[in-house]
């Protein structure tokens, strides 16, 4: 319950949310340029501000909402919330955005959400916003 | 008995009478509810596990009872209507009369992909996206966007000439005719078509846009026209396929239907064109 809190107070300002993407985004390279190579970020994660809109993808942990997914495929998130993602038997993957569309990579995946979103904030999985 | 047409045959009345009742589903409720159905099955079909509506063998016969149920709440509204089929193959351009403001409208304009015209447009108050996976709560449409072309003729015949039903390992990576008509391999049939139009139509929640219904009437019929050409050829996987519904095993989300159950169309409805059985020309 916290999560879906915390997630619909994100979204609720659009401005607000690309400052602090920015602000996370920037803060994010500072410390790992400080840090020692062994702390970088793991394969496959990503944050990057796209469009305005902050991407971020981590890889590992798997089974942490809902069961629709298999464990250990990556969580992408737009400006904090989660984008319902899944992997094709070919290795490629779709978005409940881009679902008829299969995309190489979840980076590529989610910025084609954020084109389609035009600026729209996801709402949580099989609910009215 | 209900004779499914091509919508571009359908009068002025018959358009009227199938908008009205879509807009009468919308309004009490019912309408919504197919939407939530669609992508629940969109999220939890997957091709390592359980895979009913989609990306599976019974794609087809899901749909085929999917659209039947909404066919049929249709008629509980106007007992004359009957789901329209869109031949894409032949009404291939943004100026098709489909999308017509007397039929379904017209493409989204630039700034947010918002449809303006027809009966379905926003700014009538009688089409509200409410099930939905972003905050936007009006129609979009992007005709031609996603991708330039629609499939041709000749690219569903590539497709209709494929002899055998699926194949294993019965999901997305699947040689055979039913993975070749959703889209996910080849020449891209079914899938294509939702990208082309955009909008709600490229996600989960596709339903929100009436011409899903038209669009999956027509992957129907090529189901039938398939059946007719290859009258040797049966539903698979037959028995015991983990994760995968077999001819005799049912389909959620009714329990009481299998893929056997589906396979005449004649049952329940007729085209306004049947296809011809290969095996008479013989």
């Amino acid at each position: 319950m916290n999560k879906i809190t915390r997630r619909q107070a994100l979204g609720t300002t659009a401005g607000a949310l690309t400052v602090l993407g920015l602000t996370a985004a920037a803060s994010s390279v500072a410390t790992s340029a400080a840090a020692t190579p062994a702390v970088s970020t793991p394969p496959g994660t990503v944050d990057e501000v796209y469009q305005g809109r902050r991407i971020q993808i981590s890889t590992g942990g798997g089974g942490h909402h809902g069961g629709h997914h298999s464990a250990g495929q990556p969580t992408v998130r737009i400006d904090g919330r989660e984008l319902h993602i899944m992997r094709n038997a070919d290795g490629s993957w779709i978005s409940v955005i881009n679902h008829y569309e299969t995309f190489t990579e979840p980076k590529l995946l989610a910025r084609a959400a954020v084109r389609d979103l035009q600026g729209a904030p996801l709402v949580p999985f099989g609910g009215a916003a | 008995m209900t004779v499914r047409k091509n919508q571009a045959s359908l009068t002025s009345d018959e358009k009227r009478a199938f908008t009205s009742a879509l807009l009468e589903l919308k309004r009490d409720g019912s309408y919504d509810r197919f939407v939530t159905t669609h992508n629940g099955f969109i999220m939890s079909d997957t091709d390592s596990g359980d895979r009913v509506g989609h990306r599976s063998p019974s794609f087809l016969p899901w749909h085929r009872r999917f659209l039947l149920e909404f066919e049929a709440a249709l008629q509980r509204v106007d007992a004359s209507v009957a789901l329209p089929y869109w031949d894409w193959t032949a009404d291939r351009t943004t100026r098709s009369s489909l999308w017509a403001p007397d039929f379904l409208g017209g493409t989204g304009r630039a700034r947010d992909g918002q449809v303006l015209d027809g009966p379905f447009a926003y700014s009538t108050g009688r089409w509200n996206i409410n099930v939905r996976v972003d905050g936007r709560p009006y129609l979009r449409r992007t005709l031609g966007a996603g991708v330039a072309q629609l499939p041709t003729r000749a690219e569903v015949d590539s497709v209709l000439a494929m002899p055998v039903y699926d194949m294993a390992p019965w999901n997305s990576s699947s040689n055979g005719f039913r993975n070749h008509l959703e889209g996910w391999r080849g020449v891209n049939l079914h899938n294509r078509v939702h990208v082309w139009v955009g909008g709600q139509m490229s996600t989960g929640v596709s339903p929100n846009d009436p011409v899903f219904w038209m669009h999956h009437a027509f992957v129907d019929k090529l189901w039938a026209d398939w059946q007719a050409k290859h009258p040797q050829s049966a539903y698979l996987p037959a028995a015991g396929t983990t994760n995968v519904v077999d001819l005799n095993d049912t389909m959620r989300p009714w329990n009481d239907v299998t893929p056997a159950d589906m396979l005449d169309h004649r049952k329940f409805y007729t085209f306004d064109t049947e296809p011809v059985a290969a095996a008479s020309q013989r």
